[in-house]
């Protein structure tokens, strides 16, 4: 019926094979730079070899695309190649500490770990004898009874922010922020002479996580706060002009909207206690026993279970202590991507 | 409401003059208050409005019959949105707002003192400028969102939707999909669903806000067509900066300016006056396109 039109699909704005050609002479070229450079200066070691290479980098692609385009081509190629470093000078420690982890942690990870105590064993045992249970436990015990805390007095605060923003907005803002800023130790300790020493006058998990719940409510309180501020004002006059009092506009249309928002702030929270020692030391008394009792005895964490196996220093015993961090290093990385991923999922369609 | 477009598109394809307004405002059939029996319908008596130190408006009193459409008119920053804001009482929730005056629902001042705002709300409902379906709904939970926002009983929920998004004349485009996202519409159904969750409370009256200023000619006939269908059974107010709209759908047009100080209603008549022989030179001028 119609003249049939033929159209091969095309990228026109693609490097050419030429161009391509080019990019990678410079790859080479800034590579060849940085090891005649540390063959004939005093300068050694690999961060040698990759402050060299960025820098040659650099200046190569923004002296080539200045002599093909001005000035112009050259600062924009200048700042490309900067970005590009920092974003790899950020990724390198990261990706140095899983390495390290995994590396030194994997020896030490055994089915028997999952499921023994360390009550019957000591630190310097062979391997086989006990394991980490009552660290993944308490752990989760007390991150648990944190979050039961936490997550009401975080997420009303924010809702007081963002849904009320009464008279003391402000100062509470600048409380809450001031808060996320106070060191660890310095909670621990509030705990300690404020709850410990003139009431339980014992060790228990439950001071660990009241502890953990000072640390954790400014990440939540924050975020969420964050994440209300996003939902747009339209929805909030929209429930109100529809006959909606205050308090269910924003439990019907606003806390719904800000659902997976809010679960990220949950989880950050999670992931800003799970690795918390300081507080811990001083205050759960870090039994060897699985404890599921939070409200008496001493309760073991994994950052305790590191820290005593650490100072135990025998070569079982540190081996231990990387096997207790690969798994608290697993166990804030599914919390990362969980978050990330509800995160990134639309309520939506 | 057929027979009312038919007779402005004649009009249309006849005359080529600059009047042509006034022959679209002219073409429907005029409504005289106090024929429908309606309830006494709504009324404002000296109606300020503050932002802070800044006087946005100043002594509306208007008088909305029932089952008749006033459009206002006016330049933006005249106070129009302040005006009907002030009326469903959502003025207040600017932190810095203050008011004066009188707005009479059945005669009773909606700012008496121990009045329920979410009743007036209930009775005053109202669409915005830009769609606003709740995201987290899907859109039959959009119209019946009202009712659970209000804590209503209704005993048959599914007619009072089917009735809502019939009235909103959206019902033909989503019966098969009721369950989908209101996101997942158009704009011009978007809108058409807020007016269906606007209207499945049952209110008097309902407060437009420029309502078609976001969407396509084509949305905005089949809300201008709404509109017409709705006026027989409520009062309704529709700010709007298209003067071919308030010629079309609107019984009464109130043109609202601000000289620089706070916003005045100039002039208030029935729309084909307004568009004919408005009184006031202002009037005229921003009618007629020299001006605004």
């Amino acid at each position: 019926m119609s003249t049939t039109v033929t159209a091969i699909p095309t990228k026109p704005w693609q490097a050419s094979r030429r161009e391509r050609a080019i990019d990678s002479g410079i790859f080479l070229a800034a590579i060849t730079t940085s090891f005649i450079v540390v063959a004939l200066t005093p300068m050694k070691g690999k961060l040698a070899y990759f402050a060299i290479f960025f820098l040659a980098y650099a200046l190569l692609t923004s002296t080539l695309k200045g002599s093909q385009r001005g000035s112009a081509a050259a600062k924009d190629a200048l700042v490309n190649s900067l970005v590009a470093i920092g974003a790899i000078v950020t990724v390198i420690p990261v990706i140095s500490i899983l390495a390290t982890v995994l590396n030194k942690g994997l020896p030490g990870i055994s089915l028997g770990l999952f499921t023994h105590d360390m009550a019957l064993a000591t630190p310097t045992d062979p391997l086989n004898n006990g394991g980490l249970l009552h660290a993944i436990t308490g752990t989760l015990t007390m991150v648990a009874i944190a979050l039961f805390l936490s997550v009401p007095i975080g997420i009303l605060t924010a809702l007081y922010l963002t849904e009320i923003k009464g008279r003391f907005t402000g100062p509470i803002r600048f409380l809450v922020q001031a808060m996320s800023g106070v060191p660890s130790i310095v909670a621990g300790l509030f705990i300690l002479s404020a709850i410990l020493y003139p009431i339980t006058k014992a060790y228990s998990g439950l001071m660990g996580s009241l502890s953990l719940t000072i640390l954790m409510i400014p990440t939540i309180a924050r975020t969420s706060e964050e994440v209300l501020n996003l939902i747009p004002n339209e929805l909030r006059e929209a429930g109100t002009a529809l006959g909606g009092t205050h308090w269910r506009t924003v439990a019907m249309i606003v806390l719904p909207a800000a659902r997976s928002g809010l679960v990220t702030a949950i989880i950050l929270g999670v992931a800003r206690i799970a690795g918390e020692t300081a507080p811990i030391l001083l205050l759960t008394g870090g039994g060897d026993k699985v404890n599921p009792n939070a409200f008496s005895g001493p309760m073991g964490s994994l950052p305790y279970y590191i820290w005593k196996s650490f100072n135990a220093g025998s070569p079982e015993a540190i081996t231990r202590a990387w096997a207790g961090l690969l798994v608290l290093v697993g166990l804030v990385l599914i919390l990362f991507t969980s978050a990330r991923y509800l995160g990134s999922r639309k309520v939506a369609k | 409401m057929t027979t009312s477009h038919e007779s402005e598109k004649e009009t249309m394809d006849t005359s080529v003059k600059p009047s042509s307004l006034a022959d679209v405002a002219q073409a429907k059939p005029t409504k005289v208050p106090g024929t429908r029996a309606l309830g006494t319908g709504l009324e404002t008596r000296g109606v300020h409005a503050w932002f802070g130190k800044h006087h946005a408006l100043s002594n509306i009193s208007l008088d909305f019959a029932a089952g008749t459409v006033t459009a206002l008119i006016g330049p933006s920053g005249c106070g129009k949105s302040t005006f009907i804001r002030t009326i469903n009482r959502m003025h207040e929730f600017i932190p810095t707002a203050a008011m004066a005056g009188e707005v009479l629902l059945d005669g009773k001042d909606v700012y008496a003192p121990g009045t329920d705002v979410t009743k007036i709300r209930l009775q005053i409902g109202m669409v915005f400028q830009k769609p606003n379906p709740f995201p987290s709904m899907t859109i039959g939970e959009n119209v019946l969102s009202g009712l659970k926002l209000a804590q209503i009983k209704v005993d048959n929920k599914d007619d009072l939707l089917e009735e809502s998004l019939e009235r909103a004349g959206l019902w033909s485009e989503v019966k098969d999909r009721l369950g989908a996202h209101g996101g997942s519409l158009s704009g011009g159904q978007q809108q058409r669903l807020c007016i269906a969750r606007a209207l499945a409370v049952r209110p008097q009256v309902l407060l437009m806000d420029e309502p078609c200023s976001a969407l396509d000619p084509g949305s905005t006939l089949r809300i201008e067509e709404t509109i017409r269908h709705l006026s027989d059974t409520m009062t309704i107010i529709i700010v709007t900066h298209n003067m071919q709209q308030a010629a079309r759908v609107s019984d009464y047009t109130a043109f609202f300016l601000s000289d620089g100080g706070p916003g005045q209603m100039i002039e208030v008549a029935p729309t084909s006056e307004i568009f004919s022989r408005p009184q006031d030179q202002r009037t005229e001028n921003y009618v007629t396109g020299r001006f605004g």
